[in-house]
């Protein structure tokens, strides 16, 4: 059964139609790959995940139900999640707390009980302490939960982008350029965690990428886009073989 | 000693000034927005006051509380009234401020068509007495207003940083896109902050009645302008730099009227402004932030 699902999705930008007829569905705990030429829309895609944008037609189910219109955070809270292609953690605040603030919709106590301190507000903020603690050690962070985000360096800054998105307990889990700026040992790591989140959270995985070796050896399954449309889709073998994506890719004659 | 019993003068009003900072501070530093009108919502605070306390007989504590809660949803609704929609449009700065100058003054004509502009004098709320601390005497009152200012710095810095509310404020304040993206619901967010900023203003309202017993519609700019210098001296956006700016422009004030130089006390405050930022232009507990271009 697909988690996660887009039928006719399209978005035009006063008279660019940035995506069009765009169809794609994910599968419980499916790593899928989202890839293209620069400016094919694949954050375009993201945006309209997440309300960022509203699109121009279509729709998008979560668990069979339609999450077009929804807010921003309505939807993270049913179970979508993201990280940036540029990072955009919560520079001036602790590592902890970067991951803490994700969870924020999870706790349950009121700003009395906060301000004086309850037994509500103790359990629930030791619950998630935990929940944060445990996540930091998923991704080798937890010596650090004290630092600054801002002074982490830049792979760690990305770990602490997916832990961050981890902690609002996602369904479906999208990473917009994971393997950016990283070299070739870091990538390979990189492979492996995505591989232990997906196994251990048993989430879906739906990523952008624009490194093929890591595309090719992590997804499952792999969604080309060019210029607003989905011109194949398939397994990597499918898609390193389709004419299409060769055309779009290097050109055609 | 004299001087002494001056500084502690100037402190007690300083934290009036310091409540009020807080607002301003708590405010700009989630949306960047000189909230004009948050120096009327102290005149709001202070006509509800009035109306609890002399109108209707409440005992003090009744009033007191009003006017605190009626503060804090004017704040909400003001929020959400004038500046939510452009916040969520991306309007300019400028819109915001020119809005925020809207809403002061028509919170100034309202009262003025409520209650006439003549002053309205209040009673003695809180007993006054003369501490007595070897030479120096201190007015009970004084005490009393830097009390209520550092129990409520204290509690707001607990609410900001041990909080869930705290954590989504501090969220929204960095990057308003990713809080949203995180599950915050950063509108209520941005509401509640006004929310507790206008409460903080009724709580200095409180004081300021206290201590002056004369209230009238305008009150509010000159109490709203210091509190705001007090915001910008200490470092805006930063919780104990408003105090410390708030405490710095009162003792400064009581200190020059001392010295014979009460037709100065103005000009020397705003002085001390000019004089701070042409040093230290984030303010003294600002940090320095290079905006983005």
């Amino acid at each position: 059964m697909a988690v996660l699902e887009a039928k006719n999705l399209g978005i035009a930008f006063g008279g660019l139609r940035a995506l069009q007829d765009v169809q794609f569905s994910i599968g419980e705990k499916e790593i899928i790959g989202l890839i293209g030429p620069n400016g094919a829309g694949k954050t375009t895609v993201f945006n309209l995940l997440t309300d960022v944008y509203v699109p121009t037609e279509g729709t998008i189910t979560l668990e069979n139900q339609n999450i077009v219109g929804k807010k921003t955070y309505q939807i993270t809270q049913g179970g979508i999640s993201r990280t940036f292609q540029n990072i955009r953690l919560f520079k001036d605040i602790s590592v902890i707390d970067n991951v803490k603030i994700a969870m924020n919709f999870q706790m349950k106590y009121s700003v009395l009980s906060g301000i004086f301190r309850l037994p509500a507000y103790r359990r629930e903020e030791e619950r998630v302490d935990k929940r944060a603690h445990e996540l930091l050690q998923v991704f080798n962070l937890d010596e650090k939960s004290e630092d600054l985000a801002k002074n982490l360096p830049y792979g760690q800054q990305r770990k602490l982008e997916i832990a961050r998105a981890l902690a609002t307990n996602p369904k479906v889990l999208l990473l917009d350029e994971p393997a950016a700026g990283m070299n070739p040992t870091e990538t390979k790591e990189l492979m492996e965690t995505i591989r232990l989140i997906r196994d251990r959270f048993g989430i879906a995985i739906l990523l952008i990428e624009h490194d093929m070796n890591f595309v090719m050896g992590i997804c499952e399954r792999i969604y080309v886009l060019d210029y607003g449309k989905v011109i194949a889709e398939g397994n990597p073998e499918e898609i390193r073989n389709n004419p299409r994506v060769i055309t779009a890719y290097l050109g055609g004659e | 000693m004299d001087l002494l019993a001056q500084v502690f003068n100037g402190l007690g009003i300083g934290s009036i000034y310091a409540l009020v900072a807080l607002g301003y501070s708590m405010v700009y530093g989630i949306v960047q927005l000189i909230n004009f009108a948050h120096g009327d919502i102290i005149m709001v605070g202070a006509y509800v006051t009035y109306v609890g306390l002399v109108m209707a007989g409440m005992p003090l504590w009744a009033a007191v509380l009003v006017s605190i809660l009626f503060c804090g949803v004017a704040g909400v609704l003001i929020e959400k009234l004038a500046y939510s929609r452009l916040l969520k449009k991306g309007a300019p700065r400028i819109s915001l401020l020119i809005t925020a100058i809207g809403v002061s003054i028509f919170l100034q004509n309202l009262s003025q068509l409520l209650f006439s502009s003549s002053a309205k004098s209040m009673p003695a709320m809180f007993p006054n007495g003369m501490l007595e601390l070897g030479a120096l005497q201190i007015s009970s009152n004084t005490i009393l207003n830097i009390v209520t200012s550092i129990v409520m710095m204290i509690a707001l810095q607990l609410l900001v940083n041990k909080t869930k509310i705290g954590k989504a404020m501090r969220a929204t304040s960095e990057d308003a896109g990713a809080a949203k993206l995180m599950g915050i619901n950063t509108n209520s967010t941005i509401a509640f902050t006004f929310g507790v900023g206008s409460a903080l203003a009724a709580v200095g309202a409180v004081l300021y009645c206290n201590t002056f017993h004369q209230i009238t519609p305008y009150m509010g700019g000159m109490l709203g302008l210091k509190a705001f210098v007090a915001a910008v001296l200490g470092g805006i956006g930063s919780i104990p730099g408003a105090m410390l700016g708030g405490y710095i422009l009162g003792v400064a004030e009581s200190l020059t009227t001392a010295a014979g130089g009460s037709q100065i006390t103005d000009a020397v405050v705003f002085g001390i402004l000019i004089l701070v930022l042409l040093i230290k232009p984030a303010g003294l507990l600002g940090k320095n932030v290079r905006e983005k271009v």
